[in-house]
């Protein structure tokens, strides 16, 4: 800490505020980041992180305060004034052209004379520099998230950048990977590049960061050593309190076989999507079975096939023994099959609705429809029933989906699913931008409905999740499913391997 | 057989050039992710245009096909005020400019009719134009069929190859992420459009003052509307492109030829054919989803304001 005086910061933010009509996204934040230091940013989803990044990128202009680069005071009005500056971002949701390879990608933000040929070759040579091979001649939709990562980052590194900003990068990383990035990240450092690393995950922090500075609500909560603190005392100042965990009983209830899944295969009409081979599992009442894997290895369309959207061969998907693949998704679910999907606006729920007609579009097979016409107020009472017991914070059945927050959204479409009583539930990506504590409040809900005998199948990208709920794990990785695993037997590194398509005994 | 073949295959090429212009100039709009569906109307603009400012000076074509391709920007500037910068519906704004065309033309055109020019002579290109068979079918023909060919090379290599391509096909698949990165998607848009418009003028030029050069009331006959099938069926790419509108011009005179011949079949079916054989064929050959996903600038048609 007394090096801070002597080393002029890199980027210093004295004060920033920015307000979004009432809410205040970032009040008074300060920090400050030295070259060479790599400094976390520790929060929950809606701590004002991404909003402060913004800030400094030239995203988003703060309503109040300084920004000091090198000592200077400086106004950045537009990424590309920060670019000048020798800032480079790499985004959590990516700013690739899918169509085009990975040199024109870099050529694009290249301000030199156009010769993709010895781009081409630079971007090769940095790659491998820093541990990050790439294909410069490989369009981008043909690469892996993480290897459009890796685009991404090395487009930062040509830029030559002073700070380096990287939002949430791990979340689609396996864990050999986030592995790679971190010794990248430390490489970087030793040449001086300052780097402010965005993450929620406590651990990460910890292997990798000098320093932390702690957001909650949009203030600075806290400034650490991470190394010097415990997960808890971090927590703490993250959530304000400990980290919660699920309470996992034993099932006690009769076991049987309630999803069969038979040696599906089925091409992808999508040429970006991925085609399924040979799709092997079952999931028993009592039970969650945990799919890992990172996304775009066939997750969207192994759910499709599951819930009815993309219709199958008849007898590769069986509910309670009877063969359901040909069946449409309404007809699966009159069999008792309940789904939540990915994407909670637009798929999930209809955002222009109110949270009473979202709940009809399922739930209209409890009594909702009589002779044909809606029965509107026993739709609002099914809402109002759910919204009461999962504790939903909205204004009422009335509230329309979009204006909920995504964990408010997401125990809604979980609690509508949940209320049909479902013999099995398909559920993706559970807590994808849920905070915390509802994380928290759907992961117990999904272990205590197993319990009561519903087969239940997650698909989900984070790991420690899958960990936490699942009794069985498998991995699906290039549109193949791994034998799952009982969660005691196995580990994360065992599925890190997995993920990153490498068969079962590559792992043994 | 190949005596039969030869007159059909010579006349191919110039019923081809305009719907490549056309086409072409529709392709680097799409690109950017512009749908204008007034190639008709920017066509029948040009084409009057044309054929007024050749009437006017003693029957100049060049002077024709010049001001035919600056009509046709003006009309691609009235689409882009509205459809980009106003960020109106394109589909709305091009049906508007095709139907306003049309109806201009006409208004503009009642003192020509009638009138006609004395078009351009072939020229024969040296040395080439001997080679037998091959050499009058390709290279006895007038001078802005080989612009049009040029043309297509010209706009193949910027597209696959230069870093004005690379920009416009990064603006048509993802405008948000060329915003961020600092490009000027509205301007680069508004360059594409105006190209377009050019392309499509010089196309209506061409029929009203060398194909036919005489003016009739909605001559471009359909082939603004073929121009913008053939980019969508050639999967956007410019070679695709060429041998759909050079397939409508072999099918075009053949129908003449069997007109000529009075086969027994309605002259309207004959009429016809041309237009039916070409999305036929591209149909069958578009069928390809990958293709057709891995070449669809994926903005295409959506106004794109920026900062929002």
């Amino acid at each position: 800490m007394t090096t801070r005086v002597q080393v002029e910061p890199r980027i210093r933010l004295i004060g920033i505020t920015k307000r979004y009509h009432s809410l205040v996204a970032n009040d008074q934040v300060s920090l400050q980041v030295a070259p060479g230091e790599i400094h976390a940013v520790l929060g929950e989803n809606g701590a004002g992180k991404s909003t402060l990044m913004k800030v400094i990128y030239g995203a988003v202009r703060a309503d109040d305060g300084e920004l000091m680069w090198n000592g200077r005071q400086v106004e950045i009005d537009s990424p590309d004034a920060a670019r000048r500056l020798g800032i480079g971002m790499v985004f959590q949701h990516f700013s690739l052209f899918e169509t085009l390879t990975v040199v024109e990608n870099i050529a694009l933000v290249l301000d030199e004379p156009f010769d993709l040929a010895a781009l081409a070759q630079r971007v090769e040579s940095v790659s491998r520099a820093y541990g990050l091979p790439l294909d410069p001649h490989r369009p981008v939709h043909s690469l892996s998230v993480g290897e459009r990562q890796r685009v991404e980052i090395v487009r930062c590194l040509l830029q030559k950048p002073q700070l380096l900003i990287l939002d949430e990068p791990t979340s689609v990383l396996t864990p050999q990977a986030v592995l790679t990035l971190f010794d990248t990240l430390r490489k970087l450092a030793a040449e001086g590049v300052a780097i402010l690393y965005i993450s929620h995950k406590l651990h990460e922090i910890q292997a990798l960061c000098d320093r932390a500075t702690v957001m909650r609500s949009g203030r600075v909560t806290g400034e650490a050593i991470p190394r010097e603190e415990t997960p808890a005392s971090l927590a703490r100042m993250m959530i304000g309190r400990e980290l919660p965990h699920c309470a996992i009983p034993a099932y006690l209830g009769q076991r049987r076989t309630v999803l069969e899944v038979r040696a599906l295969s089925l091409r992808s009409e999508d040429p970006f999507g991925t085609s399924l081979e040979g799709i092997h599992l079952t999931v028993e009442a009592g039970e969650i079975l945990g799919i890992a894997g990172i996304s775009g290895n066939g997750q969207n369309e192994l759910m499709a096939a599951l819930s009815g959207e993309t219709p199958t061969a008849a007898d590769s998907v069986l509910l309670d023994g009877v063969p359901i693949g040909r069946l449409g998704a309404g007809q699966r679910r009159d069999r008792g099959l309940g789904f939540v999907p990915e994407e909670r606006l637009g798929r999930g729920a209809v955002p222009a609705m109110s949270l009473a007609r979202n709940a009809l579009l399922t739930g209209h097979r409890k009594g909702m429809v009589r002779r044909g016409l809606v029965d509107y107020a026993a739709a609002v009472r099914f809402a109002a029933a759910i919204i009461e017991r999962f504790g939903v914070r909205c204004s009422g059945p009335e509230a329309l989906a979009r204006a909920l927050s995504g964990g408010n959204l997401q125990k809604f479409i979980v609690g509508r699913e949940i209320a049909q009583s479902p013999r099995l539930l398909l559920v993706s990506q559970p807590t994808w931008g849920v905070d915390v504590g509802a994380s928290a409040q759907l992961r117990q809900t999904l272990v205590d409905l197993s319990r009561e005998g519903v087969a239940i199948l997650v698909v989900s990208e984070e790991l420690e999740e899958l960990f936490e709920i699942c009794d069985r794990i498998a991995v699906l990785a290039g549109g193949r499913l791994s034998a799952p695993q009982p969660r005691a037997a196995t580990d994360a590194e065992a599925i890190g391997l997995l993920m990153a398509g490498h068969s079962m005994s590559a792992a043994a | 057989m190949i005596d039969h073949l030869s007159p059909i295959l010579i006349g191919t090429l110039g019923a081809a050039t305009p719907l490549v212009l056309a086409g072409l100039g529709e392709l680097v709009a799409e690109k950017a992710g512009v749908m204008n569906l007034g190639v008709e109307g920017m066509m029948l603009i040009g084409a009057i245009a044309a054929f007024a400012a050749a009437v006017a000076s003693d029957g100049s074509v060049t002077a024709g096909l010049l001001a035919g391709m600056l009509a046709g920007v003006l009309a691609a500037s009235l689409f882009a005020l509205l459809a980009l910068s106003l960020a109106a519906n394109q589909a709305a704004c091009g049906l508007a400019l095709t139907i306003f065309g049309v109806g201009l033309s006409a208004f503009i055109g009642q003192s020509y009719v009638s009138h006609s020019l004395a078009g351009l002579p072939a020229l024969p290109l040296p040395g080439l134009s001997q080679i037998p068979w091959l050499g009058p079918i390709l290279f006895r023909q007038d001078p802005v069929v080989y612009l049009a060919f040029l043309l297509y090379v010209a706009v193949a290599w910027v597209l696959a190859r230069t870093r004005i391509g690379l920009i416009l096909r990064a603006v048509g698949e993802s405008p948000e992420a060329a915003h961020a990165i600092g490009y000027p998607v509205l301007g680069i848009r508004w360059a594409a459009t105006l190209t377009g418009g050019a392309f499509a003028g010089l196309a209506g030029a061409y029929l009203s003052t060398v194909y036919t050069p005489l003016w009739v009331q909605n001559m471009t006959a359909g082939r603004g509307w073929i121009s913008v099938a053939l980019v969508v069926f050639a999967t956007w790419k410019p070679t695709r492109l060429l041998l759909g509108a050079c397939l409508f011009g072999g099918v075009t005179i053949l129908q003449f030829h069997a007109q000529g011949l009075g086969l027994d079949l309605p002259v309207e079916l004959l009429a016809a054919l041309p237009y039916l054989a070409t999305v036929i064929v591209l149909v069958l050959i578009s069928r390809d989803r990958k293709l057709l996903r891995l070449n669809l600038p994926a903005s295409l048609g959506k106004p794109f304001v920026p900062g929002r």
